[in-house]
């Protein structure tokens, strides 16, 4: 063995190993264009989307040299988020730099385990129109609430005990007069009773005198509670329809709101719907000039492509608005001349988030509650684990 | 609770009741990125059966505390997450409400 590789071999052992072979001079610290394109790019080719997976082992290219392992102060330095678009009940943002599998853990949580409120018992006292009790209670259930559900705690840990920390009582009472039209009962005819029930309970009628019992026992008026003064519960939208009555007929009820999450009942999720997309990239492999250009740009329906005029009547395209990509790929059919001048792509590691709330909680809360649960998890399996 | 053996304590298997793909998705992303663990996958028995394994193998340390340490760094991850979505949404919201003024004095 000549003496250079014994000293090389003694040094890699002396120095941490992967540290030192990165030092060396002919070693690549960065992966060829090639490999770095399919590990950051989808390639939506016209048949079908290639690369599609994230390269997650630390390992993957160590045959090449390359570290693939990704330590917390690089993820922090990388990680960005952008604010795009922001209602009171819509929001769309990006996030840079994050892997698919942590982006879709936030979707699923968003979805069904970011607790809310949502009528989960129904007292029905009347009911003679001709929506059945039960279609009428799970038309109920499905009336999201306005009421912050972190001021709540879940009904299981009571017992048995309905009181003013864990339910939201509605009463409806709605009645059509015998002559008059047919009414609409919609859900702004749900009133808060910030006091409970007003319900007795009917095993104990006989007891006369004192107080009837109702179906909830709140030891005090929910409005005189700090966190409910100045914002009070409500149905979110007014104007959803639950029942129409003919004449002579009457619906009279009392809906009982708890806190739960979207995985018992999709009522509880706090979500329309979450999702996220992968950041389309529209690359033009050559130059697109004159009436090609005017046909690529007249080829794509989300109207990607711009066409840059520079004088003497030569044009040519330009991708101006790669965000508006549905990937219908319409501009790489037509022959294999089209898939070589386009190439679609997709960045792996940036999502671009949306979540549309139904109004219990605006999005950008949703979105930090969710990623606390997820910290919440993490917490509980290390305390498992120790 | 842990699966594996005392004599060679680098493989095991933890069992995770009350999980799903959410949590163990993400924590096999975050131990695949650990150049300590050489093989880390998870698998969910029975889709009716709240519980997921997961298995990690590692080049010698301790399965356990390389699964913590895993744990650890989703954390971290998810509180930088945090901050920086709070960090982006006021800074949003104050260049929204200074447009708005801009159009208003206009
Ligand atoms: S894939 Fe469709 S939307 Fe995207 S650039 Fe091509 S034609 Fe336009």
């Amino acid at each position: 063995m000549p003496e250079g590789d014994v000293s090389m071999a003694e040094e890699s052992n002396n120095g941490s190993g992967l540290d030192y072979i990165m030092s060396l001079e002919d070693v690549p610290s960065k992966l060829p264009p090639h490999l770095e394109l399919f590990k950051t790019r989808v390639l939506c080719n016209n048949d079908a989307p290639v690369h599609t997976e994230t390269i997650q082992y630390s390992g993957a290219y160590a045959t090449l040299g390359v570290d693939n392992s990704v330590r917390l102060d690089n993820f922090c330095e990388n990680f960005k988020v952008e604010v795009k678009r922001l209602t009171d009940s819509d929001m769309e943002f990006d996030l840079i730099g994050i892997d698919p599998a942590i982006a879709n853990a936030f979707r699923r949580i968003l979805i069904s385990e970011v607790p809310t409120m949502a009528i989960e018992r129904v007292y029905i006292a009347n009911n003679t129109s001709v929506v059945q009790d039960e279609v009428l209670s799970h038309r109920l259930g499905l009336v999201p609430i306005r009421a912050d559900p972190r001021l709540f705690e879940y009904p299981e840990n009571a017992g048995d005990d309905k009181n003013e920390k864990n339910t939201i009582v509605f009463k409806l009472h709605a009645r059509c007069r015998v002559g008059q039209p047919r009414i609409t009962v919609k859900s702004d005819k749900l009133k808060w009773l910030p006091n409970g029930s007003e319900l007795p309970c009917e095993d104990v009628r006989s007891n006369a005198g004192s107080k009837p019992k109702t179906f909830t026992s709140f030891t005090c008026s929910q409005d005189s509670l700090p966190e409910f003064s100045g914002n009070s519960i409500s149905v979110t939208y007014p104007d959803i329809i639950l029942a129409k009555l003919g004449p002579g007929q009457e619906i009279e009820l009392e809906a009982h709101a708890v806190k739960g999450i979207g995985r018992t009942h999709a009522k509880w999720s706090p979500v329309a719907t979450a999702w996220y997309r992968m950041l389309p990239e529209v690359v033009l492999l050559e130059d697109v000039v004159d009436e090609v250009a005017d046909e690529l740009k007249n080829k794509c329906p989300a109207n990607v492509f711009d066409i840059e005029d520079f004088g003497k009547g030569n044009r040519r395209a330009t991708v101006a608005r790669p965000r508006d990509c549905t990937l219908c790929r319409e501009c790489i059919r037509g022959g294999k001349e089209w898939e070589d001048r386009v190439s679609l792509r997709r960045v792996k590691h940036h999502c671009i988030f949306t979540i549309e709330s139904t109004g219990a909680l605006p999005p950008e809360v949703l979105f930090t509650e969710a990623v606390k649960i997820l910290e919440d998890k993490c917490e509980r399996v290390i305390t498992e684990l120790s | 609770m842990e699966i594996g053996s005392y004599s060679d304590q680098s493989k095991s298997t933890f069992c995770l009741v009350d999980e799903d793909h959410t949590f163990a998705n993400s924590v096999r992303f975050a131990l695949n990125q650990d150049p300590r663990v050489t093989f880390c996958g998870y698998s969910i028995p029975h889709p009716s059966v709240t519980q997921v394994n997961i298995r990690v193998q590692t080049t010698g340390d301790p399965a356990k505390e390389v699964m913590k340490d895993g744990c650890q760094d989703l954390m971290r991850m998810c509180q930088h997450i945090r901050s920086s979505f709070t960090d982006a949404f006021i800074d949003f919201k104050r260049t929204k409400t200074d447009t708005k003024q801009d159009m208003d004095t206009k």
